[in-house]
């Protein structure tokens, strides 16, 4: 696949590279428009707390819009076709709806500026570090996985060499967050979503109509290896690698859905920092809830190319039946692009895939600057700065983190495999966190003792999971291990806080207003209207209600 | 950051994306519209028999038109006195 002369080297001419040149015309002259609007940290970290929730709830499906989600969800659905669906209708969509109904009230209404920072004001600092140092880490590397893959990306497709890619998107990336801070990585967010969807949407309609339609579609994906079972969401047991029906639909409802997205969704700082960045408490609650709308319909524009390209492609559908060839699911939309388009959607086919694995470096880029500078830097080694040291700070630390991120590419190009298994490792990590939060937020006798001991003791399950089933001890394919890891560290870091908090003293009440539900006066949970929040279609409750209704339909229908 | 005192906190966020993503858009509907029309045939049967440059050419076109007329219809208003009493409320609020 790092050949120079790939299978998938794509005929791009002088007009694709002018969609190109194009685009990230635009990306720079974002950052340098958003650098204008930064006057203090707050600005730079927080976007000044001011951004409409249209714009923050598309820049919240935007930043994990990332390389994974765009390659490994279309890879998915060649491999095991609609069941990849629950990533999105099970997973992601009921968790938004979660955070932007039940837990934005105290990120948002607590004024904590970073997700650690709410553990810190909830249990203290042992929990805060933990949290604060375990999530910039994570970042970083997974700055550097996108990094590369986007370096593999060009690679393949326009055949600069690697180390060049490297460089050239790091210094792009990097100059407009240092500029513009996290207003130019969620205006640049947003228009990514939409050369996203430029993008793959009329690849999406070129393929049903070459494929013969809906009809021709299920014909032809029923005919291929993995049968008809292909063409129904449910109980999709290959893709939780359970054969019994029922534990394959109870892994996915509680495995995938509760315990892996809403950890995902609620705690990842990367996404919650989108909401965080929105005007006033109405608008961080929408976020995710206006987020969840396009989320749902994103899988008709990876999943079904990914689809339509096993069947399309021949030298896919040969993979798909012997496993032998030179190209592996992962390549699924490159060759479906390589395929269908001409010159010109061509070009701004390439354009959208840059832009999603630009999105979702940047996303780690300016969240991990963010808790570094705030959560670290302010809080445990330079206190009592004025305002503007942390801005510059700020800055240095985006520069540090794209040079570290520079390095864990060069080590993801050696060691591939490693780099797959840190990523699984870390999602992981919010499942215990997850609990954590969930108790903290609703338990108020739940002490800092055992807010720290129990995210560690859950994290500890997760990994012994992790590398009992890498050695064969536990023997589960597909997701199920991921499944059951998370299962585990959900389970184990409830039962020890529970245990702990028994032992040790809670704090006072006090000092957990805005932080707990019970202690929380509804006003401050709830959002004062303020101007331009009036009308039906902008209270979160009722928004959240309509989009669950649509997954309970599309689930149905898809099913 | 350059223009600290000129620049008053209201301003954050105050350029309209809407109309960054509009011109985008249509640069490259027109771009795409007019290779459309000059296509080759040989190109049109690669994608389905769709002359896809051309309709999503115009797609976007359009696509462009209406967030341009959203933004006029609904431009960016930023209440002065309430970001200032925001900026106020942020100073005061406890960090721990």
């Amino acid at each position: 696949m790092l050949a120079q002369d790939s299978i998938l080297r794509l005929d791009a001419t002088a007009i694709d590279y002018l969609i190109i040149a194009l685009y990230f015309a635009f990306v720079l002259g974002i950052g340098y428009l958003a650098k204008r609007a930064v006057s203090n940290s707050l600005d730079f970290f927080l976007s000044g707390r001011s951004l409409p929730a249209w714009v923050t709830g598309l820049a919240f499906i935007s930043a994990n819009l990332g390389a994974i989600e765009i390659m490994g969800m279309s890879a998915n659905g060649a491999e095991y076709g609609m069941p990849t669906v629950h990533y999105f209708w099970i997973g992601a969509v009921p968790a938004m709806l979660f955070l932007g109904v039940v837990m934005m009230p105290f990120y948002y209404g607590s004024k904590v500026r970073s997700v650690p920072e709410f553990m810190l004001r909830r249990f203290g600092k042992p929990a805060h570090l933990v949290n604060a140092i375990s999530f910039a880490v994570a970042q970083v590397l997974i700055a550097g996985v996108n990094l590369f893959l986007l370096a593999t990306i060009v690679n393949v497709l326009l055949g600069w060499p690697i180390w060049v890619s490297v460089i050239v998107a790091a210094v792009i990336v990097l100059s407009y967050i240092t500029l513009g801070g996290l207003s130019a990585a969620i205006y640049n967010e947003v228009l990514q979503f939409f050369v996203i969807v430029a993008a793959l949407l009329p690849l999406t309609i070129v393929g049903l109509r070459k494929v013969g339609g809906w009809e021709g579609l299920t014909e032809k994906v029923s005919a291929s290896p993995g049968g008809a079972e292909q063409m129904s969401a449910w109980p999709g047991n290959a893709l939780s690698g359970f054969s019994s029906d029922i534990l394959s639909v109870i892994g996915i409802v509680f495995g995938l859905g509760f315990v892996l997205s809403f950890g995902y969704w609620t705690t990842n700082f990367v996404e919650v920092q989108r909401a965080m960045a929105s005007k006033n408490m109405s608008a961080a609650r929408r976020t995710p809830i206006i987020g969840s709308f396009p989320k749902m319909f994103i899988p008709f524009i990876v999943i079904i190319p990914g689809m339509m390209a096993a069947v399309l492609v021949p030298e896919l559908a040969e993979f798909k039946a012997n496993g032998t060839g030179e190209v592996d699911y992962n390549d699924a939309l490159l060759l479906l692009i390589r395929d269908l388009l001409p010159n010109g959607m061509l070009g701004l086919a390439i354009t959208g895939l840059l832009a999603s694995f630009m999105a979702g470096m940047a996303a780690n880029l300016s969240s991990f600057n963010t808790v570094v500078s705030y959560d670290l830097i302010e809080r445990y080694l330079i206190k009592d700065r004025p305002d503007e040291f942390y801005l510059r700070t700020g800055r240095w630390v985006t520069v540090g983190g794209t040079v570290i991120a520079i390095g864990t590419a060069a080590i993801a190009s050696g060691y591939t495999n490693l780099m797959d298994y840190l990523q699984q490792l870390f999602s992981f990590f919010n499942a215990p966190l997850f609990a954590t939060f969930i108790l903290g937020m609703f338990w108020k006798r739940m002490t800092a003792t055992a807010g720290w001991v129990g995210l560690v003791s859950g994290t500890t399950t997760a990994v012994l999971v992790f590398i009992l089933s890498e050695s064969g001890v536990i023997d589960l394919p597909g997701q199920g291990a991921s499944f059951v890891g998370a299962g585990a560290a959900f389970v184990v870091d409830i039962v020890v806080s529970v245990i702990v908090s028994m032992a040790t003293v809670p704090k006072r009440d006090e000092e957990l207003a805005g932080l707990v539900y019970s202690l929380t006066p509804k006003e401050q949970r709830t959002e004062v209207a303020e101007h331009g929040d009036h009308g039906w279609y902008r209270r979160p409750v009722l928004l959240a209600g309509i989009s669950l209704a649509m997954i309970i339909v599309l689930n149905i229908v898809f099913g | 950051m350059a223009d600290q005192t000129s620049t008053p906190k209201k301003k954050a966020g105050a350029f309209d994306i809407r109309v960054v993503i509009a011109a985008l858009i249509a640069i490259y509907g027109l771009v795409l519209t007019i290779l459309g029309i000059i296509a080759d045939p040989k190109e049109v049967d690669k994608a389905a028999g769709i002359n896809i440059n051309l309709w999503g050419g115009i797609a976007m076109l359009v696509f462009a038109a209406l967030f341009v007329l959203w933004a006029r219809l609904r431009p960016i208003a930023v209440p002065v006195e309430d970001a200032a009493a925001r900026a106020a409320g942020e100073e005061s609020s406890p960090g721990e």
